[in-house]
């Protein structure tokens, strides 16, 4: 009886783990960016080491990069020399050590989660890894995938293995049909707010129940992108039918007879009944309204009208008082200043859908800035060609190239000091969308609606008046 | 990796939970293709005023702060982004030791490959260091113990492996070199390729 983290380690495991040391567990995708490489770069040159594996390697630039408008992009303005000078490197250390970068030239550069599964390098039963948290979006697919550290990117490209310590499972059992106006980013937050910001620490999440069978590939990346938020390394979803046609002819997955054996492959991944985990958790997706955070991290979310909760515990006194928000009221009684929609967790194309789908035919409110990222070149390819970006122009918001943007506000796309953006990214951390700037997270729909009603607002609310 | 088998130092405090490494060193901090100098940028929106203006009441920046060695911070220190520039401004800046009742799994994964130790303890003894800044602890990584002025002695967990290769100073990834043979095996033998 084993569980699919089981099945998946077990396949990698290069030398098993003793009482000393951690297993060596094997590789198969590397993703790699600007931000978190250059130093594990350094240290390869420093030992004159080769990377062990350039063709598990897949590189692009997502972080740092500028995302406005430009025709060619030569025309591209980084926001600082640094920016620039990271960006050069990462070009020569990809052209140095052999590696392919999807980069400005490329028509599928895009934020590192984005981008794996959209060229299906994501697949089912794989390892992969990333110098970034939200790695565990691949999880998604059914691989075993999180997030690193730069001096474990340098063990990746010398040797493809990392030294690892088999984490514990935690199953998360979701069950229950979704009501209108209800997604997968409204589930995640209310389960991280289940389970607060540390529930999942020494796990990895395994998301189960007939909500989660019934959720498309880009909702369920959605979930499984916000593990970390509930302080687990990954989560994961077993493959099924729905992963397989989103898989079947992208451009890296197998074809013909090698498909067909790789479905056989990857319909054994799943959890075998009566298998065991560590810990387990469920949660009622028809009882489930639209989510939004009220404070400093992602743990502290509540229904969008319900009243935001008192608490005498000086963190949480501090971070209500960082977001200037009141105990008793709900979140809707406060206005808006900036809107994001975009990032690894809701930029792909099904979110910014569901955005224009509110924003048709209505403007963005007086005095609000509303930025749509599209999550890689492709995204914004097949937007443009919906006509979904002449919506969020018509509305009065930004259509912008794609990369990480406000989600961590390096490379200049940022709110001012005191501003509350509502953002479909992942974190409301003090700061991160830019210096005293106040981040309240939501559903592309929760975020549309509040641009328009110029407050954060209940799409629900603006679904009825569509439909009157 | 010397100098970190034994700690001897007072505490600064923050007593905040869930610090994020966003907190530590903020993301216009990380457009730098070098480990060095981030210390200076450590906590720098809790350490400087949006003037600008030192923050003369946040606990890093009074007289007594400097020169300690040991951070005890408050719960689920370290969560968040995966940055490894975290570790490497606490280090850069003086820390070689952070103490909580729960530290994120990738920030302490990425301290204890660059030897700052992150070190667990149960919640009565956390709540006495969070009451009592600039307390004189010793931590001693070879017998893995802390130990209190008054003599109180308490061990800590603490990953075995990484605390082999810090006090034998063996890198990791030298260790994962040896095993290259066992990689290629590895790699012929599975039974289908990525
Ligand atoms: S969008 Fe945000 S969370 Fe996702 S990869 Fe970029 S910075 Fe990380």
């Amino acid at each position: 009886m084993q569980t699919m983290l089981d099945k998946i380690w077990d396949e990698h495991v290069v030398v098993p783990e003793t009482a000393e040391t951690p297993a060596i567990l094997y590789i198969d995708l590397h993703i790699i960016h600007e931000v978190t490489t250059p130093q594990a770069f350094s240290k390869l040159r420093e030992l004159g080491l080769p990377v062990r594996r350039p063709d598990l390697t897949l590189a692009t630039m997502d972080h740092s990069t500028p995302t406005t408008p430009v025709r060619t992009f030569k025309d591209l303005a980084v926001i600082s020399k640094g920016a620039l000078n990271q960006i050069r490197q990462m070009e020569r250390n990809c052209g140095d050590f052999n590696i392919e970068l999807l980069g400005f030239d490329s028509e599928y550069r895009g934020i590192v989660h984005v981008m794996g599964p959209e060229l299906g390098a994501t697949q089912p039963g794989k390892t992969i890894v990333c110098g970034d948290s939200h790695s565990s979006t691949h999880g998604a697919f059914g691989a075993l995938a999180f997030g690193i550290g730069t001096t474990e990117v340098g063990h990746v490209l010398a040797t493809q293995c990392l030294l690892q310590r088999k984490p514990r499972t935690l199953s998360v059992e979701i069950n229950g049909q979704l009501p209108p106006g209800v997604s997968a980013k409204d589930i995640i937050l209310a389960l991280i707010g289940k389970i607060g910001v540390q529930g999942g620490t020494g796990h990895v999440i395994e998301y189960r129940g007939n909500t989660i069978r019934s959720l498309d590939m880009e909702q369920r990346m959605t979930i499984c992108n916000m593990s970390i938020e509930g302080g687990a390394r990954a989560g994961m979803i077993a493959p099924d039918d729905t992963t397989f046609n989103y898989l079947h002819g992208r451009q890296r997955v197998p074809t013909g007879h090698a498909w067909d054996s790789a479905v056989l492959r990857w319909r054994s991944l799943h959890t075998d009944d009566n298998a065991k985990f560590d810990m387990s958790v469920s949660l009622d997706a028809s009882s489930l309204q639209p989510m939004v955070t009220f404070g400093t991290n992602p743990g502290m979310v509540i229904g969008i009208n319900d009243p935001v909760p008192a608490s005498d515990d000086p963190s949480f006194k501090k971070a209500l008082d960082y977001m200037q928000v009141t105990p008793g009221r709900p979140m809707t009684e406060n206005d808006v200043d900036v809107v994001f929609i975009g990032s690894c967790t809701n930029g792909r194309l099904s979110d910014l859908q569901e955005a224009a789908s509110l924003l048709e035919g209505r403007k963005v409110a007086a005095g609000v800035r509303m930025l749509v990222v599209p999550g890689s070149q492709q995204v914004k390819n097949q937007a443009e060609a919906l006509g979904l970006d002449r919506i969020f122009k018509d509305a009065g918001a930004e259509w912008r190239e794609a990369g990480c943007s406000m989600c961590i506000g390096m490379n200049g796309d940022i709110a001012l000091p005191g501003q509350l953006s509502v953002s479909t990214s992942n974190r409301n951390f003090e700061g991160r969308q830019g210096i005293g700037a106040r981040t309240v997270l939501a559903s592309p729909a929760t975020a549309a609606a509040s641009a328009v009603r110029g407050k954060v607002a209940d799409p629900r609310s603006l679904a009825r008046e569509q439909r009157q | 990796m010397s100098g970190i088998a034994k700690i001897k130092s007072r505490t600064v405090v923050l007593a905040t939970t869930d610090i994020d490494t966003d907190q530590i060193i903020a993301a216009r901090f990380l457009t730098t293709t070098s480990r060095d100098g981030l210390g200076a940028h450590l906590f720098n929106d809790l350490r400087y005023r949006s003037d600008g203006a030192l923050n003369e009441s946040f606990p890093l920046n009074v007289p007594s702060a400097e020169g300690c060695e040991i951070l005890v911070a408050g719960n689920n220190f370290g969560c968040g982004s995966s940055r490894e520039h975290a570790p490497w401004a606490l280090l850069d800046y003086g820390f070689k030791a952070v103490i909580s009742t729960e530290i994120a799994d990738i920030f302490r994964s990425n301290a204890l490959k660059n030897g700052l130790l992150p070190v667990l303890v149960d919640k009565p003894l956390h709540a006495r260091l969070l009451n009592e800044p600039g307390l004189e602890l010793t931590i001693d990584l070879a017998d893995t113990s802390l130990t209190l002025p008054d003599g109180t002695r308490v061990s800590f967990e603490i990953d075995g492996f990484a605390r082999h290769c810090l006090l034998e100073g063996i890198d990791q990834l030298g260790f994962l070199q040896q095993h290259s043979e066992a990689i290629r095996t590895f790699e012929e033998r599975r039974s289908w390729t990525p």
